[in-house]
């Protein structure tokens, strides 16, 4: 039964101000920091101006996304996957809270980097609500920050909205909400926006231990989804949801946001 | 760009289950050959359908839409949910009526300020809930439609919602059940359980698509369970709520349809596009910045709000009535006071207090039912 629990309970979602450490840390853990960043500073929501490469001031009011199926990978070349069932998390740059991740039950050991995926996999966009709790449940405010299309489409992986003078739209505004994970049979092929994601700690260590919790920055640039290969113009595309084409073209930007920081030990073991 | 991914549930066997649920909801059929007979209507057809009586609200108003000219029957209601859903009414066969009029939030597009048609591209208003459209005198936010049978063209022709022709429409429509599409659809079948013959016809196709509307009827809220005698419907404070509502709203959101169905300018600045709503239609300088008055039913449920969208919650609407309006030559008459204020006096308490009431307007059985669900043919973004 102990087993059972421990599977079912190995991560959570911070869930408030005082996350003060337990009385017993009976397995190690690692908390994830996801640092929203735009270029080299820090992403402020709507009242600060930044440009793409092609020059257009834009202004950004929502920029959430999935982050899904971690992996630890350890020294020496083993690796440890987190149970699947804890390892989908939506993390909302207006919502502090959903940017910290507390992965617990993880195998002490020396970590050098952490392997995930953008997004929300094929087989868990198909299954069942019970399997769709927390993060993934889709009954939330869609009007907010609500991140599901529906039942054949699946999850928005990267949800990215603001305000530009170059748009083209009638109120200056862009939205871009990419997804789709591939379809959900062999009839109903969509493109696979899912992209994974591999980070090297730059040579640092994160060392889980039973009173040593690491905390790894990862930083996400919000002007690499404009700015990658397919380059994003708002005034060309102020809006991208379900065009192939197009939304595969900002997904194969956004798969290079995200970066390294730092690691901090010892975040929550005061 | 024709995506040709979402293909249809297979319609075997499923017919018969619809028809069953269609029997157990609150409109009664009879059975017999069409509910048409003493009704000498302009376009009377043999059928073999069953026909639906549709059952008015008690505290609603008279239906504007003439019943009696399209009558509802079991058939063309299911018809008109498959074309209502169906992608195949847009050039790209991607985008139906139901994409950016979804269930959950009372067939509006829930989190678009702006909804998105054809190859992603961008319209310039906020889609209105389709509900309660029996008792619509005009439709859209500028009233450029008057008959119901006729609002779907508007949709269907524009370039950046759906981009198609009737005649194509009428065309692809034919040759269902067309496996290439994906769509197993059988067109042909389901409108001649309709009408009797598997003729196509654009009057076909809009009269199913109007039947299908005449049952998205919203009237079983708290609000509603409380008009109709259940005292305990409401608490204490949502009828506090209800009587500030009565006070400051009511003289344009009015009667059970929470709309006078008037247009009128409510003092929004204009954004960037210069939207100048009702004009645009009429031409007359009065009319400029005029929208149409909305209804509030399922109002909690439907956000963003205004024509375009500009406001994500209600206390952002509350406080543009109270605060944030905008004078003009057209401003309406009503948010004028003699000290040369605009805007309706409101505390913040009353606000939470309206907004409270407003949120009793939501109708669960309308959201959830099944026979307004989509049918399996739909792609909601």
């Amino acid at each position: 039964m102990l087993f059972i629990g421990a599977c079912l309970i190995v991560a959570c979602q911070y869930s408030g101000p005082e996350v003060g450490p337990p009385l017993i840390i009976p397995e190690g853990r690692m908390v994830l920091k996801f640092d929203n960043i735009a270029g080299n500073e820090d992403l402020v929501l709507d009242n600060k101006t930044y440009s793409n490469s092609f020059g257009e001031d834009l202004t950004i009011s929502k920029f959430n996304y999935f982050v899904s199926n971690f992996k630890l990978l350890e020294e020496g070349g083993d690796s440890y996957t987190i149970p699947q069932d804890s390892s989908y998390f939506r993390i909302v740059e207006a919502d502090p809270k959903t940017q910290t991740v507390i992965l617990n039950g993880i195998p002490q050991g020396k970590y050098t980097g952490i392997e995930y995926i953008i997004g929300v996999d094929s087989l868990r966009s198909v299954s069942g609500i019970e399997k769709r709790g927390g993060a993934l449940d889709p009954s939330g405010d869609m009007a907010g920050d609500g991140m599901y299309w529906a039942w054949t489409s699946g999850y928005i992986f990267v949800k990215l909205e603001g305000t530009s003078s170059k748009s083209s739209s009638s109120n200056g505004k862009f939205y871009y909400h990419i997804g789709f994970y591939g379809g959900f049979d062999s009839e109903n092929k969509t493109v696979n926006n899912i992209k994974n994601v591999k980070i090297n700690f730059a040579g640092e260590k994160a060392v889980v231990t039973g009173d040593s919790v690491p905390e790894v920055r990862l930083t996400a640039d919000v002007l690499k989804v404009f700015n990658g290969p397919d380059p994003v113009s708002v005034e060309k595309n102020p809006g991208i949801m379900f065009d192939f084409t197009l939304s595969s073209g900002v997904a194969n930007n956004y798969k290079s946001m995200f970066g390294f920081g730092e690691i901090k030990q010892n975040s929550l073991a005061k | 760009m024709d995506h040709g991914f979402f293909k249809v549930l297979k319609r075997t066997g499923l017919l018969p289950g619809m028809l069953i649920l269609l029997m157990q909801v609150g409109i009664s059929c009879s059975s017999g050959s069409g509910g048409n007979t003493e009704d000498p209507g302009p376009d009377p057809e043999p059928t073999n359908s069953t026909s639906l009586r549709w059952v008015k609200p008690a505290h609603f108003p008279d239906p504007v839409y003439d019943l009696t000219k399209n009558p509802l029957t079991v058939e063309g209601v299911l018809l008109g949910k498959f074309l209502f859903y169906d992608g195949i009414l847009s050039r790209t066969n991607v985008i139906g009526c139901g994409t950016c009029h979804q269930q959950s939030s009372a067939f509006t597009h829930h989190g678009h300020e702006l909804s998105h048609g054809v190859d992603d591209q961008l319209g310039t208003r906020n889609a209105p809930s389709v509900q309660n459209m029996a008792w619509n005198t005009s439709f859209f936010w500028d009233g450029n439609v008057h008959v119901l049978d006729s609002v779907p063209l508007n949709p269907i022709q524009n370039k950046v919602e759906m981009d198609e022709t009737m005649d194509n429409i009428l065309a692809k429509l034919r040759a269902t059940p067309n496996t290439s599409t994906k769509v197993q659809v059988d067109y042909p079948k389901l409108f001649k359980a309709a009408y009797g013959t598997n003729e196509i016809t654009s009057a076909r196709v809009r009269k199913a698509l109007s039947q299908f509307m005449m049952t998205m009827v919203s009237a079983n809220s708290k609000y509603d369970y409380f008009v109709l005698g259940d005292a305990a419907a409401l608490t204490t404070e949502e009828k506090t709520g209800m009587t500030l509502f009565k006070q400051k709203c009511s003289s344009c959101h009015a009667g059970e349809l929470f709309t006078d169905v008037s247009y009128r300018n409510n003092g929004l600045p204009p954004i960037k596009i210069d939207d100048q709503g009702r004009y645009a239609v009429t031409k007359n300088e009065s009319d400029r910045y005029k929208f149409k008055v909305p209804s509030l039913r399922n109002i909690a449920l439907t956000a963003p709000y205004m024509h375009d969208g500009r406001f994500a919650t209600l206390e952002q609407v509350l406080n543009h009535y109270s605060d944030n309006m905008q004078s003009s030559a057209t401003l309406d008459d009503i948010f004028k006071s003699p000290t040369g204020k605009t805007g309706i006096s409101l505390t913040s308490a009353e606000k939470q207090s309206i907004i409270l009431f407003l949120r009793t307007l939501s109708d669960d059985q309308f959201v959830r039912s099944a026979e307004l669900a989509d049918p399996g043919v739909g792609n909601a973004f």
